[in-house]
């Protein structure tokens, strides 16, 4: 008669009952041998045993473990295909206070995975990730892993993994262990009673770590897979040992605190305050709406090099027409021909709804090169206008009914002392001569938007030097 | 108080007052803008953002976030999208609500980054694997970045799936006024999350249903879901339509040539109308058939090779000629263009 009692019990972190199979109320679907099951019961323990399992998401992949919430009674998330240290990411940065937990296999997270889990890492995500290495795929059936050992036979390396098709087998401690974010990484394997031990050891550590705030932590865990390497458990058990140990040492590759710089972030705000939803509106303060008799409709295209404030000039136009109650667009030519030196943009000006914030045919025309000069003024409707940033245009450019004025934007910027601002004195033209809208609607817009008093104070004597070159037209040309 | 806003922002702003508080992204013209108006707003309102390292990435973070009941988005474009697609399908799977909004650019592979409407079949048609819909909103303005970005949270949480706001280069990189309507919103409760709570304990995010009697039930569920937001959700705007001959139909920044079209095709004696779908699943059918009842002709307009155009042609079936008109690469039709073809379509039927 035996001196002591067997008792059969589960950590209270499982299901007493399974439900995945009716009949198998009280298995895993875990093969005999197979060292999932191993590990679970580590991790249940140590949840139970640290009282977090209120606390703790079990993020499951997909792979044999993918059924892990039919045990494990914590919160659950299953992920797809290599992304769980991805959805661990968000479901932590979510819930500050829980315990996430990443478990993957070799497949999901050092093939298909491999960014999200450095990614992951490199951020010090304060999450736990498990990784199961048993060097093959093993709910698919036997196929090649990035942890199969080289020479080993699988269903996708019928002669054997060889490194001149293959490459090696990956080690993700390794790996893991150049970048400066994870706390704690290490390898330990499911190899004997000892091994196992230590694997509860750092299993336990690694969640320690987390519940503590301290940052990432990884544990790989080589385990074995009885029924695809077609072993018997204890073959199994001895092939960890001999032969994925000598590839995949065992160790702590990773064990400190880090202090990470730049906590700090922005102060918080109310969403009011944020999106300005209560500061008194800029726009009522607005001075001289236009007259609501006005119900001319303005398509103007403004177009130039780059650096010419082309873009912005447009925003000005628009912005001053919303504060005059006007319905506006405002439409930028974006993207590589920006970066390549040419830029437009088409504003509208309308007292209806606008359709089309698309101009064809504006009536007004900045040229603020000759490039654009060229290109656009065919398209200016009959009885246009086309100011053009020079003192003369070009002879042979052959538009009719359209007014073509030269105005010498950035020479006259350029006699203030900054060429940058021949956008506002083309403005200041512009207004003199379409009264579009009014010169106090202008200053109000660059009072509030150009913050530097210095570069205000050019701005606005920018806008009066284009009034003033306007004025001196000739009033058959204007 | 109305601010001039570029339509990128705009669906931030909206995405704030919603009561969106993450956002995981990766940069792509013409959507960065998004990226980066999520990044200045969310950490001041206690909010996350995170610049992921792919778009697979960013959209497995939104499942996270989204099991955890947060209100998440994501942004990209063409390109970016399709590497979402496998994450919408898990999403759906797995009846978690969250907005991805694509500022469709120029196709298929790099393309090019000026706006087109070629990623319609791959959110309104699905794109992801298995059956599954995504709720698809149009905007058609810088106004409605915000107020439809808004709407699509209460959408995808109404129905515990993913909501899209499709819009395009333009409606993205324009500016327009914006009004802001105080109306911050919190949330709705999500017993269903997994929050690492006590009272959340017992809650599972999958979307494995290994037996197929399972997964047979569970798509019938999503099944009578997508049911439900046809008959109740199908979004439409009418423009000049009651007395029209010709019924122009298109979305987003062709609806608005299509105004104008409308409105020269008129000046020159034509009754010309416009039929917008603002949502572009669930399809505003019966709308439609109402609007072309007593048209001669219905013209399509797309910034595709004619994408739309087969929900257009499903819903009319006979009831009237459709024809079909697009650019594509980035070129946008314009009001001229249009109505030229309309005439050229009325003096053909004439004769």
């Amino acid at each position: 008669m035996a001196e002591y009692e067997v008792v059969h019990s589960k950590s209270p972190v499982f299901y007493p009952i399974y439900e995945r199979k009716a009949d198998l109320k009280h298995q895993t679907h875990y093969c005999p041998g197979c060292g999932h099951g191993v590990v679970h019961k580590l991790i249940a323990e140590t949840i139970a045993d640290l009282d977090l399992q209120d606390r703790t998401i079990f993020v499951s992949p997909v792979g044999c473990s993918v059924f892990a919430y039919y045990y494990f009674d914590v919160g659950n998330v299953q992920a797809a295909h290599g992304r769980a240290s991805a959805v661990a990411t968000a479901l932590k940065r979510a819930c500050p206070e829980s315990i996430v937990i990443a478990y993957q296999g070799d497949g999901d997270l050092a093939a298909i995975g491999t960014a999200e889990i450095v990614h992951a890492a490199n951020r010090g995500e304060n999450i736990t990730v498990f990784f199961i290495n048993n060097a093959i795929y093993g709910m698919t059936g036997g196929q090649m892993a990035p942890t199969t050992l080289v020479g080993q036979t699988t269903t996708t390396t019928p002669w054997g993994r060889r490194p001149v098709n293959e490459g090696y087998p990956l080690r993700v401690c390794e790996l893991l262990a150049t970048l400066e974010a994870p706390v704690y990484i290490e390898r330990v394997a499911l190899s004997d009673n000892k091994n196992i031990m230590r694997a509860r050891r750092a299993i336990r550590k690694a969640i320690e770590l987390q519940r503590d705030g301290a940052g990432f932590s990884l544990v790989e865990i080589l385990s074995p897979c009885p029924t695809i390497w077609k072993m018997t458990p204890t073959e199994a058990r001895d092939w960890v040992a001999e032969n994925m140990i000598r590839n995949f040492p065992l160790g702590v590759f990773r064990d400190r605190r880090l202090a990470m710089p730049g906590n700090g972030g922005p102060p918080q705000r109310s969403v009011a305050e944020v999106l300005g939803l209560t500061s008194p509106s800029l726009g009522t303060e607005a001075p001289a709406a236009a007259t609501p008799t006005d119900t001319r409709e303005w398509k103007m295209k403004i177009a130039g090099f780059g650096g010419q404030g082309v873009l912005l000039l447009g925003q000005i136009l628009a912005e001053m027409g919303m504060r005059e109650g006007k319905e506006v667009s405002w439409l930028p030519s974006y993207g590589p021909e920006m970066r390549s030196g040419s830029a437009h943009c088409h504003v509208c000006l309308s007292s209806q709804r606008i359709g089309s914030p698309l101009i064809e045919h504006p009536n007004v025309l900045v040229a603020m090169n000759e490039i654009s000069l060229r290109k656009f003024a065919p398209s200016v409707t009959p009885g246009g206008l086309i100011l053009y940033n020079r003192r003369t245009v070009p002879a042979d450019l052959g538009v009719s009914n359209v007014r073509l004025l030269p105005i010498p934007a950035a020479e006259l910027a350029d006699q203030l002392g900054a060429a940058k601002v021949g956008n506002i004195v083309m403005l200041g033209a512009l207004l003199e001569l379409t009264g579009a809208l009014s010169f106090a609607t202008a200053e109000a817009v660059l009072q509030a938007t150009v913050k530097n008093p210095d570069l205000l104070a050019l701005d606005l004597r920018a806008l009066q030097a284009g009034r003033d070159w306007a004025r001196q037209l000739p009033r058959e040309v204007r | 108080m109305r601010q001039l806003c570029k339509g990128n922002v705009a669906v931030i702003q909206g995405a704030v007052l919603a009561g969106c508080r993450a956002y995981y992204g990766y940069p792509i013209t013409p959507a960065s803008e998004i990226a980066e108006a999520a990044a200045f707003y969310l950490p001041q309102v206690g909010g996350v953002f995170l610049q992921a390292e792919s778009e697979v990435a960013a959209i497995n973070m939104v499942y996270g976030a989204a099991a955890a009941g947060q209100r998440v988005m994501t942004a990209s474009s063409g390109p970016g999208i399709s590497l979402m697609q496998e994450g919408l399908s898990y999403l759906a799977g797995a009846e978690l609500p969250c907005v991805v909004v694509d500022v469709v650019r120029g196709g298929p592979g790099l393309g090019n980054i000026a706006p087109e409407q070629s990623d319609y079949f791959a959110l309104v048609k699905g794109g992801g694997h298995g059956n599954y819909r995504n709720l698809v909103l149009a905007p058609a303005s810088v106004q409605e970045m915000a107020d439809l970005t808004m709407l699509a949270f209460e959408l995808a949480d109404r129905y515990r799936n993913p909501a899209v706001v499709l819009t395009d280069g333009f409606i993205g990189q324009m500016m327009e006024p914006l009004e802001l309507h105080a109306r911050i919103t919190s949330p709705p409760e999500k017993p269903w999350a997994v929050r690492g709570t006590a009272a959340t304990r017992k809650n599972l995010i999958t979307s494995i249903h290994l037996e197929p009697d399972a997964l047979e039930a569970h798509v019938r569920k999503l099944e009578a879901k997508y049911r439900e937001a046809q008959e109740r959700e199908p979004r439409h705007e009418l423009y000049l339509a009651e007395d029209a001959e010709v019924l122009l139909v298109g979305y987003g920044i062709v609806s608005r040539v299509l105004r104008s079209a409308a409105e020269q095709a008129r000046e020159q004696g034509l009754r010309v109308g416009l039929f917008r779908p603002i949502t572009l699943w669930p399809f505003p059918v019966q709308a439609l058939r109402e609007a072309a009842r007593d048209v001669r002709a219905v013209l399509v307009v797309e910034m595709s090779t004619g994408q739309m155009v087969e929900d257009v042609r499903l819903a009319l079936r006979e009831q009237a000629p459709v024809h079909f008109y697009s650019r594509v690469g980035g070129n946008v039709p314009l009001a001229e263009e249009v109505s030229a073809r309309i005439f050229e379509w009325v003096e053909t039927a004439v004769r």
